[in-house]
């Protein structure tokens, strides 16, 4: 009750101090972050600074090595017991991110199953939904993104951009709290990638919280309430799109903004500026 | 003198038995199926104790012969005082060695899988026995089939062994025959065809399954 009184108090997402660790190598070196209801923040960053890893321990598809993971003020994938913390069971890390939905860069849709199967088979599965339930709701998600006149295709007939959007559909069939996104759009040919931001558009303006680990500066500067730049595992840069991609003066981030500007104008304005 | 009288006069009896041995493969060809499933499981967990106890299982029934199995079961069963029928102890040593050898063709199966979609079926919460079943042996099969239709047909040309522990399928209905009429060659040559048959129907079938999972892939 206490929370319907302070709606907006507790973050969906609280990571607090994170540190992760391959062996030797340290990926993630203490990254704070908080994700409030309905934001979507984008993060970007140069190749291997961490992004997809933060996303796969915020998803507990990584175990972070230090630090906690609140999702909706549940510490994620451990216990706290006296001074140490304690794995805790499958089943336990499923109840705590029932809520947190995940779209791959490779889509992963399951190949042996239709398009509506691919969604409809966890409502089933994890849900325990009855089978007809399941099928219209799977419908209705495939409609939603654009796909209700190919719910019987194989994923291997569909053309990238619509493998995305079952993907998409799979994720949001569970009606999570948050959706997840590990450059979603970087496996498609560019023609292709229109029509996933869309719907990941529409998901934003109807109030979906969302991470959005992305090389697409146009949508994270429309889209976003806050960026983020990760660099070498630490969240080197944070604000509002225009904080991040005019104001900020890390010189990391400046190089990193440059470099995508030259490789993405292929058209030199009298001006001399490239847009983004 | 070939006698193909004795053939067609026997024919009938010889088809009944046929229905033993295909009764015999394929459960057991079922029943190893599952085994093979559990250890090529338990062979690729993070458990110490799983990984043992399959690789033991595997290189044990892979590495003595399916005849000495089954002697062993005839003779070992009744002294540890489990009074089952011969046909069920032959049936399950059948099992558990095809068992082997299946967990071996799957294991290839399962690596091949992309870890992605484990990942995926995580992510919209099923549990690992619900991956296991939903995701990753159908899998497994359609990357396998070809070898596990092989497999199927060893196990037919093998339930000839269980003859011999008194078990009445094909070949010892032949061989039953074949010692009263004194008509070995013709018995066994008719025996060795309906053999030929069924491996056949087993393959014919397994070919139009692939058909169907190629279909699936298919642009
Ligand atoms: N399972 C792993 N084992 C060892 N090292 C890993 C593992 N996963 C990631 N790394 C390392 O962690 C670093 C960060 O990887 P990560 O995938 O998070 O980068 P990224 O920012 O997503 O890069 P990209 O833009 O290329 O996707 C890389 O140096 C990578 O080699
Ligand atoms: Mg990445």
């Amino acid at each position: 009750m206490a929370e319907e009184k302070t709606p907006n108090s507790r973050p969906i997402i609280d990571v607090r101090g994170v540190w992760k660790r391959f062996g030797s190598a340290e990926v993630l070196k203490g990254i704070d972050l908080q994700i409030k209801k309905s934001e979507v923040t984008c993060i970007i960053g140069p190749s291997g600074s961490g992004k997809s890893t933060l996303l796969r321990c915020i998803a507990f598809l990584e175990e972070y090595s230090e630090g906690e993971i609140y999702i909706e003020g549940e510490l994620l994938g451990f216990s706290l017991e006296n001074g140490g913390r304690r794995r805790v069971s499958d089943a336990e890390v499923d109840r705590v991110r029932r809520n947190v939905g995940f779209v791959f860069q490779q889509f992963n849709l399951w190949p042996h199953m239709s398009a509506l199967e691919n969604v409809a088979m966890p409502l089933k599965l994890s849900r325990g939904m009855p089978r007809e339930e399941a099928a219209r709701r799977a419908r209705a998600m495939l409609e939603k993104v654009g796909l209700g006149h190919r719910t019987q295709a194989y994923p291997s007939q569909l053309s990238g951009g619509q493998q995305q959007r079952v993907g998409i559909a799979r994720a949001l069939a569970m009606e999570p709290h948050i959706m997840l996104f590990d450059e979603p759009t970087s496996a498609l040919d560019p023609e292709l990638v229109g029509e996933v931001l869309q719907v990941m558009r529409d998901l934003a303006s109807e109030g979906m919280t969302m991470a959005v680990v992305t090389h697409e500066m146009g949508f994270a500067a429309q889209v976003a309430d806050t960026v983020m730049f990760i660099d070498h595992g630490i969240i080197a840069a944070s604000g509002s799109p225009n904080e991040v991609f005019r104001e900020n003066q890390n010189s990391r981030l400046r190089q990193f903004l440059q470099n995508y500007f030259e490789r993405n104008v292929f058209w030199q304005g009298s001006e001399g500026a490239a847009a983004p | 003198m070939f006698n193909t009288e004795i053939i067609v006069k026997s024919l009938p009896m010889l088809l009944q038995a046929s229905v033993w041995t295909v009764v015999y493969s394929l459960t057991s060809v079922a029943i190893g199926f599952c085994i093979g499933t559990l250890m090529c499981a338990a062979g690729l967990s993070s458990s110490r104790l799983g990984r043992g106890v399959a690789a033991f299982y595997v290189s044990f029934f892979r590495g003595v012969p399916l005849l000495v199995q089954l002697l062993i079961s005839y003779y070992c069963l009744p002294l540890i005082g489990l009074n089952v029928p011969s046909s069920v102890a032959a049936v399950g040593t059948l099992a558990l060695c095809t068992g082997a050898y299946i967990a071996e063709i799957l294991r290839g199966g399962f690596l091949g899988i992309p870890p992605g979609l484990i990942e995926a079926a995580r992510m919209v919460g099923l549990s690992r026995a619900q991956i296991l079943t939903r995701i990753e042996v159908p899998m497994a099969v359609r990357f396998t089939l070809p070898a596990l239709v092989n497999e199927t047909t060893m196990m037919v040309k093998a339930s000839s062994l269980i003859s011999v522990v008194g078990v009445l399928e094909l070949t010892r209905l032949a061989q039953n025959i074949a010692t009263s009429t004194f008509q070995p060659l013709e018995i066994y040559l008719a025996a060795g065809a309906i053999y030929f048959v069924i491996n056949a129907v087993i393959s014919s079938a397994g070919t139009l399954v692939e058909g169907r999972f190629k279909a699936e892939t298919a642009r």
